[in-house]
């Protein structure tokens, strides 16, 4: 149990304001509402199809709503390119692991640090000067990451012989690389077992603590999200039904409903 | 036994990131530039210095561009051809007109066109993937062929339509037999090999790679498509530009566009398709096979049936073959030769054990 | 009464609204007023015939792309190799009849033998590559071509063989001052009526919809029993079949000969004008470039040199790659992370 209070007036980093997001004939969000605050975590939670998935792709950007806006640091935010989204901070792992299948642990995540480094042809041509240097640097800096979750012994291996909770890990390193203010997590334990969960709670949270990142996690595993988040936001069909804390999401009459189920 | 890594702990990164970390890797390649740079201008002779191992080194250099295109960056072309007959056009033009700029100038002038022209017909790319692009490809195949073999001024309005390559002379020495051509192409090759392993292996390489591995995570992690796809395209041609120039100087001697038609395209896709995608020496194992297979068969068919075999009928059999390799190489090891060559150093590590 | 009128304005509205209808509807539109452009302004029976000549042209391209309609709607594979399925069915079909075998006769045999390669290509290339990259599989067909183009040529002969099959080449019909050259009628027929056979078979039968079951998703098909392995050998005989069918239409027209493994490379912008996966997106595909190609030689070749005919195809596939990847009547592809 996380017995931490946080502070909840904490700095508002993002708000969404009252989007309305369809596809066609199809609503996917309606009139939802949702803040995030600074260093917290937040867990967006709910039944399959609730749009979940749809909500982190507002935030990250992906998709532009048709009604309301999304604030990001107190500005008002239009349509943005998707490499200009990881720019901004914001950065996230995949539902289905989108891993570049052909390198390396290592090479992936020092792709993830790609957009903090310098583009230069002929310099990189020849490797010499400034580019060497800067190779070396980031490499550095991975190697950190690496250690952080502890896959120094898979590092060189290709990311397709890995096993399915290591890939994870990886993609998690890729999304930390880039630094992020923002870290948005889809369903980072989704098929894990018990021990792999722990393991990634416990990297979530010194994400948390120790780069101060904020963190909006989807996740269908309630003993995690109880754990670990600071607020709960529950969706269902589209609309926001509960948001607050944990505890008190728990006992809200319309989660239980719509989603938890008694016991 | 001889491949073992044992002991070789690298301590710094800079060291790990080495092109060739191994060292025995090292040695050997020492010895191959040594044999190329030393050995085989003395043993060899002018056959197969000029009709073996330098259209071999120039294809190679064409296959490299197109394994940075479709190899590294995912991007499949079918009109590398039509840059290597930019490139050869341009350097002409360009020498014709104004004979005083050095020939490596010239050169440089053939693939830099050839790398602007590249990115025009990539523009596609930023819309349409994989065989769709493909088929944009081919549309500059067919285009860049039709325009130079339907306006004059590229010819410089010469009256046969098959214009001779002045001869080339560089700092002063003439470059006009078998010896000194293949060291001009094999330098410009091994330099251009290593700069490409480079770039594999710095961020322009990564990003380029996760283009071709699933463009939408590298969009969410900041790269650019656009401009990496862009730079793909200018990089690629440039290779296949600086190929088409050297085709035309170092190995015919003219400059044509039939040189250049789409079945030099799949020639080039072959090679990269059996030597290795996504890497160096594969573009250099895929060109060897192309290059050497048609003499082997044909010193194969004449020994067999002491010249009972028309040419015609092994050149339906080189196609078979050809075909049949292909289809084979992309069942049983679809990343070519360059892979198969890894396994087996694998299994040298561990020689003698079997595993 | 007021909700009968109600009733068809409402379905009125939303036929135009629909993105197709404008699409069609903005073409009818500009084919009118050029039509009077040309009516006004130029000579319009030789531009008449230009025009339908272009067009039955067209649809013999249509009959080769169909070929690639076939395989790429039930395996999701381009086949590359499809050219030279038509030379190589073209070619076994004039060396028979060459040989005395009557046209019946050398038809059936040569379905026979298009079936045998059909079997002989799933068992040798296909079947191994079943779980990769569709990209591997385009690849696989490009060997295949070389293979097959290499092996016509082994097995018969690369010299020019005259098709005849009792028609006369230059025999036309006159509408007017325009003549229509009466063959490329009866290909345009047989074309026609070839793909009405398909769509109906597509649409009507059990066979025609486990292939767009296997061309939608081949572990799906698999799972619901379909399979995989015969449906294939259908599908890549039922392409042989068009092969044929094209090989004899183009062999009487050119002569059998290695050239119409070539004419495969035109139907490519026919398929992306048409879309890869759409029959009739193969015939409109065919007549657009069909037609295209020749006007762009007779009214613009002229400032450029001419020879346009080569490239002129795949320019406009490329706009319309920009414009419109999937085709005039393909399916949208949709990715998902």
């Amino acid at each position: 149990m996380n017995n931490v209070v946080k502070n909840i007036k904490s700095n508002l980093i993002m708000s969404i304001n009252h989007v309305n997001l369809s596809f066609g004939g199809l609503k996917a969000l309606v009139d939802v509402s949702l803040n995030i605050y600074e260093k917290q975590i937040l867990a967006i939670i709910g039944p399959n199809g609730a749009g979940k998935s749809c909500m982190l792709n507002i935030i990250s950007g992906i998709y532009t709503p048709q009604e309301g806006n999304v604030e990001w640091k107190g500005e008002k935010r239009g349509k943005i390119a998707p490499h200009d989204i990881a720019k901004m901070g914001i950065a996230r792992t995949f539902q289905n692991i989108a891993l570049f299948r052909g390198m390396s642990a290592l090479d992936n995540i020092l792709t993830g640090r790609n957009l903090l480094m310098k583009r230069g042809l002929l310099a990189e041509v020849f490797y010499a000067g400034w580019a060497k240097e800067q190779e070396i640097i980031h490499r550095k800096k991975v190697e950190e990451i690496i250690d952080f979750l502890e896959i120094q012994s898979v590092r060189k291996t290709p990311v397709s012989r890995l096993p399915y909770g290591i890939q994870k890990r990886v993609e998690l390193g890729r999304a930390l690389a880039a630094e992020p203010e923002l870290l948005l997590l889809d369903e980072p334990m989704a098929g894990m077992n018990v021990e792999e969960k722990e393991d990634m709670c416990r990297f979530v949270l010194d994400v948390n603590e120790q780069f101060g990142t904020t963190i909006v996690l989807i996740e269908h595993d309630m003993g995690v999200v109880m754990d670990i988040s600071d607020r709960v936001a529950v969706l269902d069909y589209g609309r926001k039904i509960a948001d607050g804390l944990p505890k008190d999401v728990r006992a809200d009459k319309k989660v239980i409903d719509a989603y938890l189920g008694v016991g | 036994m001889f491949y073992r890594e044992a002991g070789q702990f690298k301590t710094s990164y800079e060291a790990d990131q080495s092109i060739l970390p191994i060292f025995q890797d090292r040695i050997a390649m020492y010895i191959m530039l040594m044999f190329a740079f030393i050995v085989f201008p003395f043993i060899a002779n002018d056959y197969w210095l000029g009709s073996i191992l330098i259209p071999f080194l120039v294809l190679s250099l064409a296959a490299l561009g197109l394994n940075v295109l479709t190899g590294y960056a995912g991007q499949i072309s079918l009109g590398s051809a039509a840059f290597m007959a930019v490139g050869a056009f341009a350097a002409f033009n360009l020498h014709v007109r104004i004979p005083e700029i050095p020939f490596l100038v010239v050169f440089l002038w053939g693939g830099l066109c050839s790398a602007a022209v590249g990115m025009i017909f990539g523009l596609p790319s930023l819309r349409i993937k994989g065989f769709y692009l493909a088929v944009a490809t081919l549309a500059a195949q067919f285009f860049i062929e039709w325009l130079f073999t339907h306006f004059d001024w590229f010819t410089n309005y010469s009256t046969s339509g098959v214009i001779t390559a002045p001869p080339m002379h560089i700092f002063g020495f003439a470059i006009d037999n078998p010896l000194s051509k293949y060291f001009v192409v094999l330098t410009i090759v091994v330099l251009c090999a290593f700069g490409i392993r480079n770039l594999a292996r710095s961020e322009i390489g990564r990003a380029w790679m996760a283009v071709r591995d699933m463009d939408i995570a590298a969009e969410a992690i900041g790269i650019n498509l656009m401009k990496t796809k862009l730079l793909a395209f200018g990089v690629s041609s440039f290779l296949c530009g600086l190929a088409g120039a050297l085709w035309a100087y170092a190995v015919l001697g003219t400059v044509e566009p039939q040189a250049f038609d789409i079945i030099r395209s799949f020639e080039i896709l072959f090679m990269i398709i059996i030597g290795g995608l996504g890497s160096v020496s594969g573009a250099f194992l895929g060109a060897g096979f192309i290059v050497l297979l048609p003499i082997l068969l044909n010193n194969l068919g004449s020994l067999v049936t002491g010249g009972a075999i028309s040419t015609e009928t092994i050149a339906h059999i080189e196609y078979m073959i050809f075909g049949a390799f292909i289809v084979f190489f992309l069942i049983v090891e679809p990343n070519g030769l360059a892979r198969l060559w890894q396994i087996g150093k694998e299994k040298l590590r561990l020689w003698p054990f079997p595993y | 009464m007021k909700n009968i009128l109600l009733k068809i304005l409402q379905c009125m509205l939303k036929i135009v609204n629909q993105k197709r209808f404008i699409l069609t509807f903005s073409v009818l539109v500009s084919v009118i007023i050029l039509s009077l452009a040309i009516y006004l302004f130029m000579d319009y029976w030789f531009f008449l015939e230009v025009f339908i000549g272009g067009l039955l042209s067209g649809v013999m391209y249509s009959l080769v792309a169909l070929g690639f309609v076939l395989i790429f709607k039930a395996s999701g594979v381009f086949n590359f190799a499809q050219g030279a399925m038509v030379l190589f069915a073209a070619l076994t079909f004039v060396r028979l009849i060459e040989m005395g075998v009557p046209m019946l006769g050398a038809a059936t045999l040569t379905m026979l033998v298009m079936v045998i390669l059909a079997i002989a290509i799933e068992r040798i290339v296909l079947r191994p590559l079943v779980n990769q990259d569709l990209i591997i599989l385009f690849m696989a067909t490009i060997g295949l071509n070389y293979f097959i183009e290499g092996m016509a040529q082994l097995v018969w002969d690369s010299n020019v063989h005259v098709l005849d099959l009792g028609i006369d080449e230059y025999a036309a019909y006159e509408i007017g001052e325009a003549f229509v050259n009466k063959f490329d009628v009866l290909a345009a027929l047989i074309a026609g009526g070839l793909v009405l056979l398909l769509a109906l078979f597509f649409r009507y039968t059990v066979i025609g919809r486990a292939l767009r079951a296997v061309a939608d998703d081949h572990q799906a098909a698999l799972s619901v029993g379909i399979p995989l392995r015969t449906i294939w050998i259908y599908v890549w005989s039922a392409a042989g079949l068009v092969a044929l069918v094209a090989g004899m239409v183009w062999g009487s027209k050119l002569g059998v000969q290695f050239a119409i493994a070539t004419v495969a490379l035109k139907a490519i912008p026919v398929l992306i004008i048409g879309g890869f996966t759409s029959v009739p997106g193969a015939i409109i595909g065919g007549l657009i470039v069909g037609c295209g190609e020749k006007l762009a030689e007779v009214y613009l070749g002229g400032f450029v040199g001419g020879a346009i005919e080569n490239w002129f195809p795949y320019m406009l596939a490329m706009i319309v790659l920009m414009i419109r990847p999937e085709g005039l009547f393909g399916e949208k592809i949709i990715e998902r992370v």
